[in-house]
């Protein structure tokens, strides 16, 4: 089902000439009024003037988390705070969140997308929608709320957590489909199983799943244990939120990047050059027609590739491929952004601690399991087994507060971790996605 | 009046005590008595041994942390209710045992146990007060 037929299925050209103008608009209004921008195009000699193709975009510099972070909180906003309508935050980093604003036609530019990502899963007026995407600062419960509403369905907004009685609610509501992170949706089907309740018997058709990296094989899973068709969908606060790209449910082969409002290019994690067409690279995204927060060539770290054969659903945008990894360190659990360097800024606090640790991620009960392995050097040992474990208490205590996960930590000896030309290897991850 | 003990930590894996021993025999260190404290996850082994600097400097050598602590060694009567004279002292004067473990050779007659304490000062001046010997740390390393 396509929502914008007209956008959703315009030829190349059209769609390349509707994304220069908007590009120029947007590169003239940030290089107007956000002064980082101006900054970063005159140190480069770049003048919005001088884009005349799609093509010069590449003479734009990148805009990075890091550049986020260090204009934090509204230093980006590209409108007065009178015109921001709202504020949502990634999940939070050193203590420092990325924060993003909306005017109120980003959010119906948002509601719209997430609209026409509903659709592609086949939603309709008629449908009831298990949000279970969090709610708050977190784009994920909002973003398909208001995107539902657009549509015309019905939307719960029940949130996540307190599965069992999610559970009562699908059966009793009678929703027919399900929004949240894909291993959410598997903990609902052993939930269910728990309960004696089976998907079989429930009403869902479809469910978009996304916020965290999933895999072909999960999708399998969930098909089969929840009785629906699963979907991807890709999103990120930076940009706008759930809803930048979604899979259709025709081919179920890549996902559609809504490529009216942002326009995507992969690139050489190291060099930073584009690379051609199909390529494996890093995901870099502009935003074309957001107010508020627009931005410009932002590296999302994501590993992808880009598909611009035709699809069976019609739709003409280009299809990213599932994101098969990070070029940078970073690990999502359950949802959450870690860096091991926040791990090494919560070990170098405590007294007596060395910064020498690794994260182990695992998969258990499909919700992933971070531990940390930290080595206990002379100035934090004791001969007494409370001290060790109190030690261990107050470092889960701190990963808890600082990063918001859950962490089990385990001293190990010295040396344990594996240093390889002197670098330890700061992250195992044992998940099979 | 102190007894120096030195500490170990253990991850809880096969192996790893035997590593200890090995490293102790080859640098030819006799473990005097011994004490392992252990959770899931790792294990804290106490030693007292004829040579400390040592065993330090081996355990160390081969990647071990090593920790360095007071203890106290006391002669306990080897009868029914000799350990009880003991504890009941330190109970009346308020002193806590933080841990404990049996020495393997006796003293003459008694047998000798030795004790963690948070005060080891004050504990050795209760005891010392109420009769009980406490041994020297040469004697203890010698015995």
């Amino acid at each position: 089902m396509i929502y914008d037929m007209e956008y959703e299925t315009l030829p190349r050209e059209a769609l390349e000439a509707i994304q220069l103008r908007r590009l120029q608009t947007t590169l003239q209004r940030v290089y107007a009024t956000v002064p980082f921008y101006r900054r970063r195009f005159d140190e480069v000699g770049f003048k919005p003037s001088d884009l005349r193709s799609l093509e010069d975009l590449r003479r734009v510099p990148f805009t990075t988390k890091q550049d986020l972070r260090d204009n934090y909180p509204y230093g980006l906003f590209a409108v007065p705070m009178e015109n921001v309508v709202r504020i949502h935050a990634s999940s939070g980093t050193t203590g420092k969140p990325t924060v993003v604003g909306y005017t109120a036609r980003d959010i119906e530019t948002w509601a719209t997308l997430m609209a026409r990502s509903l659709s592609a899963a086949g939603a309709t007026r008629g449908d009831i929608i298990h949000n279970a995407y969090g709610y708050g600062l977190f784009t994920g419960g909002l973003g398909v709320h208001y995107g539902a509403e657009k549509l015309g369905a019905s939307v719960i907004p029940i949130s996540g957590g307190n599965t069992k009685r999610q559970i009562m609610i699908m059966k009793d509501f009678g929703a027919t489909i399900l929004t949240c992170t894909p291993s959410y949706a598997l903990h609902l089907a052993e939930v269910a199983h728990e309960m004696g309740v089976d998907f079989k018997d429930l009403k869902f058709k479809a469910g978009l799943f996304g916020a965290e990296p999933w895999s072909e094989k999960m999708r399998e899973e969930i098909e089969r244990k929840l009785h629906l068709s699963a979907l991807d969908i890709y999103g990120l606060s930076e940009v706008i939120g759930p809803g930048v790209a979604v899979e259709c449910l025709e081919a179920k082969a890549g996902l559609h990047i809504f490529e009216d409002h942002f326009i995507p290019e992969i690139i050489d994690p190291n060099t930073g050059e584009v690379l051609p067409p199909g390529s494996t690279g890093e995901l870099v995204f502009t935003s074309i027609t957001k107010e508020a927060f627009p931005v410009i060539r932002y590296r999302t770290r994501d590993i992808t590739s880009l598909n611009t054969e035709p699809c069976l659903c019609g739709r003409t945008f280009v299809r990213m491929n599932r994101v098969s990894g990070r070029s940078d360190d970073m690990l999502i659990i359950r949802g959450v952004n870690v860096f091991p360097s926040q791990i090494e800024s919560v070990l170098m606090e405590i007294q007596g601690v060395e910064p020498h640790y690794q994260l182990v991620v695992d998969r258990e009960d499909n919700l992933d399991k971070l531990t940390v392995l930290v080595e206990v050097g002379e100035s934090a040992f004791s001969d007494k087994v409370k001290t060790l474990q109190d030690l261990e208490k107050l470092i889960t205590k701190n990963i808890k507060e600082y990063l918001g996960v859950s962490a089990k930590v385990k001293l190990v000896e010295p040396k344990t971790i594996a240093r390889s030309e002197g670098k330890a290897v700061r992250v195992i991850d044992n998940r099979k996605l | 009046m102190r007894v120096e003990q030195i500490s170990v930590f253990l991850e809880n894996k096969a192996g790893r005590l035997a590593e200890v021993t090995r490293v102790l025999s080859e640098a030819g260190v006799n473990i005097r008595a011994l004490s392992l404290a252990d959770t899931s996850d790792f294990g804290i082994l106490r030693l007292i041994v004829n040579d400390n600097e040592k065993a330090k400097e081996a355990l160390k050598a081969n990647g071990f942390t090593v920790g360095k602590t007071d203890v106290v060694a006391v002669e306990v009567e080897d009868r029914p209710g000799g350990l009880h004279r003991i504890l009941d002292i330190l109970r009346k004067a308020g002193i806590n045992v933080e841990y404990m473990y049996a020495f393997v050779q006796q003293s003459g007659d008694n047998a000798v146990i030795i004790f963690r304490f948070d005060n080891l000062d004050e504990a050795v001046r209760v005891l010392t007060d109420n009769g009980v010997t406490v041994i020297n740390g040469s004697k203890v390393y010698t015995m």
